[in-house]
């Protein structure tokens, strides 16, 4: 069952367009990555889903009903990338502030407050004014302030950008919390290795389009195809070009893609050695995300 | 090197124009305002300080008193007006005591000058004993009274010299013993010349000073003061200047309140605020409250420290002090919204602010009182609200004026006020769905 759907999202500001006609689903439960390039639409995308951007043309649907306007809007959590907190409220303060802007009262409030505290582990904190907290505090106080009021979707813009490993990794979990008490998410994300290892599908978008959607394998099936890249290094150039590396050479690096790695591997390093070559590193890479993405959205840097 | 970061600075600069108006507009803008307010701009354009005069003696001595009087060009005299409760096409009538005290304490006029009986024969005693005039005023304008009074002894002497001189020689004869025939020929040949001398001077003499420094002459007219709103009020400029300190620093205080807008803009905190329950409508009416409230706390504290430090007397007051700090604090919150409205960024309205709560205050009269600024300065300050807002206190403080007697102040405060809320709301629609 979908939670969200979004239809032919259309979006122009002057004569540049943001969104040319965008349509995904967001599926019960689902943490759903969406990616692209700088500009691609992304932030407009999200912004038109919380209300905050009019599309020009197209429609979303949230639990099956239309959203319009700025309303309707209180099933919907949202999480900016920005630090989007008082400064000098303490993480409690705040926590209750922004529960209260979601019609959180009393009771509930102070319950909701009390298990933010937890789910961030901010609790022997929560009497300080957090703007002496770490980044990796405060990102995780921001996205506890966007899901305070238990809301079914949940839209994160970056949320670990500029964290440490340790706090992106805390940070997945409490996702993965949010996941496992019903919450669908929404995420746009950068880092493209976390996506991989924490979406369940991936929706990829260009020039204010969705150009691909799908799980990563689909996605690699689509694109890059299954095979491996394997990378030997030599302790030297070889004297004559070695057959069987189909990637090609550059000094002492030869290169080949590979369908079947334990038929094939064996032979490229029989080849190797037989070329009078002692090999010193072996390399095998599996299609990942960064080379799904490169393959749909080009390498031409984007502004 | 030096040469590079000279080039990067200047480049900065030519390519911001906040940064400009304000290296360049700014100085020029204030020494302009300054200049206007503190220096009265031009000898046409200064103020006439009016006067009020109740002719008691009705005698030819105080008649040409008043001609003189009125032919002074710093001086605007009346000696006629609509009588008190009259409607306003009603015919106006000469101008007694009550009438006079009366437009004193109403803030129509700040001096007011009674000629009393028997006027006409204390000039020839020369001992300052006469029959006194009365010098009504409000203490608000200390220039005025002293202004008047000097006026009065020069008039004295340029009305009508030849009866002073007259009535000088009588006084002499008197101690001293009669002229001499020929003396007393002398007399009789000089005593018209002076007058007609004195007709063909007087238009051109008459104003070059608005002083007559009689040089320690305590004068041919006695004149007695009397401060019709209070006497001896000594702490009246005290709450004149906690009013304009106050109404500026609130403007302050609601510039950097409005302000925090910017900041929500900047670090998420608005668009967060926006995608809960709470409108742009909502948040505005959150904020402009939140800084109408601190504004009130201000201006509390303010007229407190003016209590405890310089006895200003606050608890007689408080009726119209709440009625006018409720409504000046709302007003200026609303101001500090607009502001933070139209500007785009902090450094904008940094600037923006100073420059614009630096000039309303000067020509609204926080830092110098209006009532001693030129005319077309104090026209000029109708259109600033806190000028309004420091008219509403001057009243409750000096005229003790009933909260009844401020609903002209009141009135364009709200006004101001609802204008500024319009505007405040219609410049936020850029961070609202775009």
């Amino acid at each position: 069952m979908n939670v969200l759907a979004v239809r032919e999202a259309l979006k122009s500001y002057g004569a540049t367009q943001a969104l040319g006609g965008a349509s995904f689903e967001l599926a019960q439960g689902e943490l759903l990555g969406l990616l692209g390039p700088n500009g691609a639409g992304k932030t407009t995308l999200v912004r038109s889903i919380a209300g905050r951007v009019k599309l020009g043309g197209g429609s979303i649907e949230l639990l099956g009903k239309p959203l319009e306007g700025s309303g309707g809007r209180a099933l919907l959590g949202v999480v900016p990338q920005e630090i989007a907190l008082y400064p000098l409220l303490t993480a409690r303060e705040n926590l209750e502030a922004f529960g209260r802007l979601n019609g959180l009262r009393r009771a509930a409030l102070a319950e909701r407050v009390a298990w933010a505290l937890e789910w961030t582990a901010l609790a022997d904190r929560a009497k300080e004014p957090i703007r002496h907290f770490s980044g990796g505090m405060k990102r995780r106080l921001n996205i506890a302030c966007g899901v305070l009021h238990q809301p079914r979707v949940i839209l994160l813009d970056e949320p670990t950008v500029g964290v440490d490993p340790q706090s992106r990794e805390r940070i997945y979990e409490m996702l993965d919390k949010l996941r496992a008490a019903g919450a669908s998410l929404l995420l746009t994300t950068h880092q493209l290795e976390e996506a991989e290892g924490h979406c369940d599908r991936i929706v990829i978008i260009d020039h204010g389009r969705i150009i691909a959607t799908g799980t990563l394998e689909e996605l690699v099936a689509r694109t890059v195809g299954h095979h491996r890249r394997v990378t030997i290094r030599l302790d030297r150039a070889p004297s004559q070009p070695i057959t069987g590396f189909n990637g090609g050479s550059e000094g002492p690096l030869l290169r080949a893609q590979v369908d079947d790695v334990g038929a094939e591997l064996p032979a490229l390093i029989q080849r190797a050695e037989a070329a009078g070559c002692a090999i010193q590193d072996i390399e095998v890479r599996r299609p990942s995300l960064q080379s799904v993405f490169i393959h749909l959205t080009g390498r031409e840097l984007r502004e | 090197m030096i040469p590079t970061l000279l080039w990067i600075y200047w480049t900065s600069l030519r390519r911001d124009r906040v940064a400009q108006a304000m290296t360049f507009l700014l100085p020029i803008i204030f020494f302009s305002i300054f200049a206007s307010v503190f220096g009265g701009r031009g000898r046409d354009t200064m103020s006439r300080v009016p006067v009020a005069v109740a002719d008691e003696s009705h005698s030819e001595m105080s008649r040409r008193l008043v001609r003189a009087l009125g032919r002074e060009k710093s001086l605007a005299l009346r000696t006629s007006a609509r009588p008190l409760g009259a409607p306003r096409e009603a015919a106006e009538v000469t101008i007694d005591r009550a009438r006079a005290e009366a437009m004193v304490k109403d803030g129509d006029l700040s001096v007011a000058l009674v000629l009393p009986a028997g006027i006409d024969t204390s000039l020839d005693r020369f001992d300052g004993r006469g029959q006194p005039s009365t010098m009504l005023s409000d203490p608000s304008d200390p220039i005025a009274p002293q202004m008047v009074a000097g006026l009065l002894q020069k008039v004295v002497m340029t009305a009508a010299p030849a009866t002073i001189a007259k009535n000088g020689i009588g006084a002499f004869e008197r101690y001293s013993g009669p002229l001499t025939p020929q003396q007393r020929k002398a007399m009789d040949t000089w005593l018209p010349m002076i007058d007609q001398e004195a007709a063909g001077a007087r238009d051109s003499a008459a104003s070059d000073s608005g002083h007559a420094g009689a040089g320690g002459f305590s004068g041919l007219v006695r004149v007695e003061s009397v401060e019709v709103l209070g006497q001896k009020k000594d702490n009246a400029l005290v709450s004149f200047y906690a009013a304009g300190i106050a109404v500026m620093f609130l403007l302050f205080s609601a510039s950097a309140g409005g302000g925090a807008l910017l900041d929500e803009v900047d670090s998420g905190t608005l668009d967060r605020v926006l995608t809960s329950s709470v409108g742009m409508t909502g948040l505005l009416a959150g904020k402009w409250l939140y800084i109408a409230l601190v504004g009130v706390l201000q201006i509390c504290v303010m007229f407190l420290w003016g209590r405890l430090a310089f006895r200003l007397d606050l608890f007689h007051h408080l009726p119209g002090f709440a009625v006018m700090t409720v409504v000046t604090a709302a007003t200026a919150a609303a101001f500090g919204l607009v502001l933070a409205t139209l500007c785009r960024t902090r450094q904008q309205l940094s600037g923006i602010s100073t420059i614009v709560i630096l000039s309303i205050s000067a020509v609204g009269g926080s830092m110098f009182p209006r009532f001693l600024m030129s005319q077309g300065m104090q026209k000029m300050g109708l259109f600033t609200f806190n000028a309004w807002a420091l008219d509403g206190y001057i009243k409750v403080f000096w005229r003790n004026a009933r909260v009844i007697d401020l609903a002209p102040q009141v009135g364009v405060l709200l006004a101001f006020l609802t204008a500024f809320l319009i505007v405040a709301r219609l410049m936020a629609r850029r961070w609202e769905r775009s």
